[in-house]
């Protein structure tokens, strides 16, 4: 188990309140494993990612639990010390490769950089190193264009210069966090295609933050579904699409045009939207758009329940009863 | 065959980027070149392509905001180009525009009602006491309450602020309406609901839909003819059936294998394509494709593919075509 997060709490402390952005989330990741967030925005999916990275802006601050890296906690260690680890055994790919990159730096100085805080190695070595990254992320020509300033670069070649730099130090974790989404289709093949490869090569974890449910079926081993900041669901991929047991996951995947159905029919609709985070329902997050809502889940908030090897968050569903799901 | 609503012919837009000390234009950006198509009544005709295609530069064509440098676009007959700008103006009420970004195309200083009234007064469509009644009853077609006609841009959701910009559309009964990536900005739940609006709108008021998107699928749900765009020019056309079973053109084919299938037991074959989208300002001579295609043939670095006819409604410009 590389790493282990046990009920992070996440709080943006506001003038008019307290917004539980994450509110008691578990998981873990293995090895070379592809985990994918799913959820809609505000669903707290990045904020997850910042925790784990201890990139918190203010007022943000982790109210509680545990982030164990390699039974280590984030959490408790320093700036100074998080330091070591960031960057060089986790590091981030963030969503927008237009304004993450130092628009004055030559991109081989950025991806040096990294190098030359986290290895103990000389500027030449650094400088070939950085090279070979420029090419392993599938930039032609690698040592001209890392001469380029990220002005002179498409979003795709942005997207993998950072993809370089967050590989550079060969991490055991890397947080991908919307990759692909300010990427047209052809060029987010061709990234997808890279973490793919990468991910090979140095065997590393991969947590994957998106909101496209087609990017995961493509990438990820693990799904975990996010509403209002709790999980809804877990399981891994196959089941999950095959078979998708909470009504906002089944209400997703409906209700997204398909390439390949028959396009004359109505698009299933999620009735209403997400609720204000300020003024969260007492019951289930989701009591007021599902089409399955009884009297009990506008009350009280059902428990993420463990069943053959998935989870799910609902009262329809009760615990796993020999072998099968049993649904109420 | 249904009548034709708007004819497309030979238009381009060129940008000047640069000129030299006496004003004589030192290098172009042809945002679309040589474009023609029809669009008939009441169909929804898709525009796809990959950002800086030319696809938006397009509908603003259509909707007066951009003149063009050549072509015509004749509407209901008439050349929309050679007409005064008076004249103009009565026309364009009939082709409305719905815009990508719902934060930023509504005034945050009016309220929802304002806003909505506005294209009404402004085209002197109904007289001063009947503007509020109209108001509501175009909130309501769009699925808001009459009381949100007094509240702020700033009080709704993405959602529903691109109801709001619905509704306005429709403030002016139009025929003909532009919409450009209209749910792209949105969350995958709220997209379904926005592209049912849509198509109950259509069937309701008869509405022609000039549909841009990047997303192939979403396209595919609404529109009734596909039309395929790469730097600038159309690569092709073909009604959606036809499109999304039989793509001739490789853009085509290797734009719908790059879509994630939401099936994870049904990995298909993907064509990845090399490399990025050339500059637009330095096209690459003959199909501007060549630089990026699999099945590039000899002649494509030279010659300019013809746009033309391979099968009833099915338009390619290939030189594996011809």
């Amino acid at each position: 188990m590389l790493l282990e997060v046990k009920n992070l709490c996440t709080e943006f402390k506001l003038k008019r309140g307290i917004v539980k952005a994450v509110d008691d989330i578990s998981f873990t990741i293995d090895k070379g494993e592809i985990l994918a967030i799913v959820g809609e925005s505000g669903s707290g999916k990045s904020v997850t990612s910042l925790s784990i990275m201890g990139l918190l802006q203010k007022p943000g601050r982790v109210a509680g639990g545990e982030i164990l890296f390699k039974s280590q906690d984030l959490n408790k260690l320093s700036q100074k010390e998080l330091k070591k680890i960031r960057g060089n055994h986790i590091s981030m790919i963030f969503q927008e490769p237009m304004t993450s990159l130092n628009p004055v730096w030559r991109i081989k100085d950025q991806i040096m950089e990294s190098i030359m805080t986290h290895m103990q190695i000389s500027k030449k070595e650094a400088l070939a190193r950085t090279i070979e990254m420029i090419d392993t992320v599938g930039i032609p020509s690698a040592a001209q264009r890392a001469n380029d300033f990220p002005h002179q670069m498409s979003g795709g070649m942005r997207q993998r210069v950072m993809t370089a730099m967050a590989l550079a130090c060969e991490p055991e974790l890397l947080i991908a966090d919307e990759p692909t989404t300010a990427l047209d289709v052809t060029i987010q093949a061709q990234i997808l295609e890279l973490l793919y490869r990468m991910r090979e090569k140095f065997n590393m974890a991969v947590l994957l933050i998106t909101h496209d449910l087609g990017v995961v079926s493509e990438a990820a081993d693990r799904v975990i579904v996010m509403y209002c900041g709790k999980i809804v669901e877990e399981a891994d991929v196959r089941s999950l699409f095959s078979h998708p047991l909470h009504p906002y996951t089944v209400g997703l995947l409906q209700s997204i045009p398909q390439i390949d159905d028959d396009c004359d029919k109505r698009l299933y609709m999620i009735k209403g939207m997400v609720p204000n985070p300020l003024n969260m329902p007492p019951g289930c997050p989701f009591s007021d758009r599902c089409d399955h809502s009884m009297e009990r889940c506008t009350k009280e908030m059902p428990e993420l329940k463990e069943m053959s090897g998935r989870k799910v968050r609902c009262f329809l569903y009760k615990e796993a009863v020999e072998g099968g799901l049993a649904e109420k | 065959m249904s009548e034709v609503l708007m004819d497309i012919q030979n238009l381009s837009k060129h940008f000047i980027i640069d000129t030299n000390f006496f004003g004589k234009p030192l290098s172009t950006l042809k945002a679309v070149d040589g474009v023609s198509f029809v669009i008939n009544q009441r169909e929804a005709f898709g525009l796809v392509g990959e950002s800086g295609c030319g696809k938006t530069t397009l509908g603003k064509i259509l909707v007066n905001l951009y003149r063009p440098t050549i072509g015509k676009i004749l509407f209901e007959g008439k050349d929309l180009t050679v007409l005064d700008e008076e004249r103009r103006r009565s026309y364009c009420k009939d082709i409305q525009m719905i815009f990508q970004d719902p934060y930023a195309s509504l005034n945050p200083r009016m309220t929802i009602g304002d806003i909505i009234a506005e294209p009404i007064i402004i085209n002197n469509l109904l007289p001063k006491n009947q503007v509020e009644e109209r108001v509501i009853y175009l909130l309501n077609c769009v699925g808001l309450a009459r009381h949100q006609r007094n509240r702020y841009p700033h009080e709704f959701s993405g959602g529903q602020r691109q109801r709001v910009g619905i509704a306005r559309a429709l403030a002016v009964e139009p025929k003909l309406i532009v919409c450009d990536e209209p749910v792209s900005a949105l969350d995958v739940s709220i997209q379904a609901q926005v592209l049912n609006l849509l198509s109950d709108l259509k069937e309701e008021f008869g509405l022609t839909y000039l549909f841009i998107a990047h997303g192939l699928n979403v396209v595919k749900h609404i529109s009734d003819r596909v039309g395929v765009m790469y730097l600038g020019k159309l690569v092709e056309i073909a009604p959606k059936k036809e499109l999304y079973a039989n793509p001739l053109h490789p853009y085509t084919q290797a734009l719908l294998s790059a879509i994630p299938v939401i099936n994870p037991e049904n990995k298909k074959e993907r064509i990845i394509l090399q490399g990025d989208v050339p500059s637009p300002i330095n096209p690459p001579a003959g199909c501007r494709f060549c630089s990026r295609c699999f099945k590039e043939l000899d002649d494509c670095k030279f010659n300019e593919p013809v746009f033309k006819e391979v099968s009833p409604g099915h338009f390619v410009s290939c030189h594996l075509f011809e």
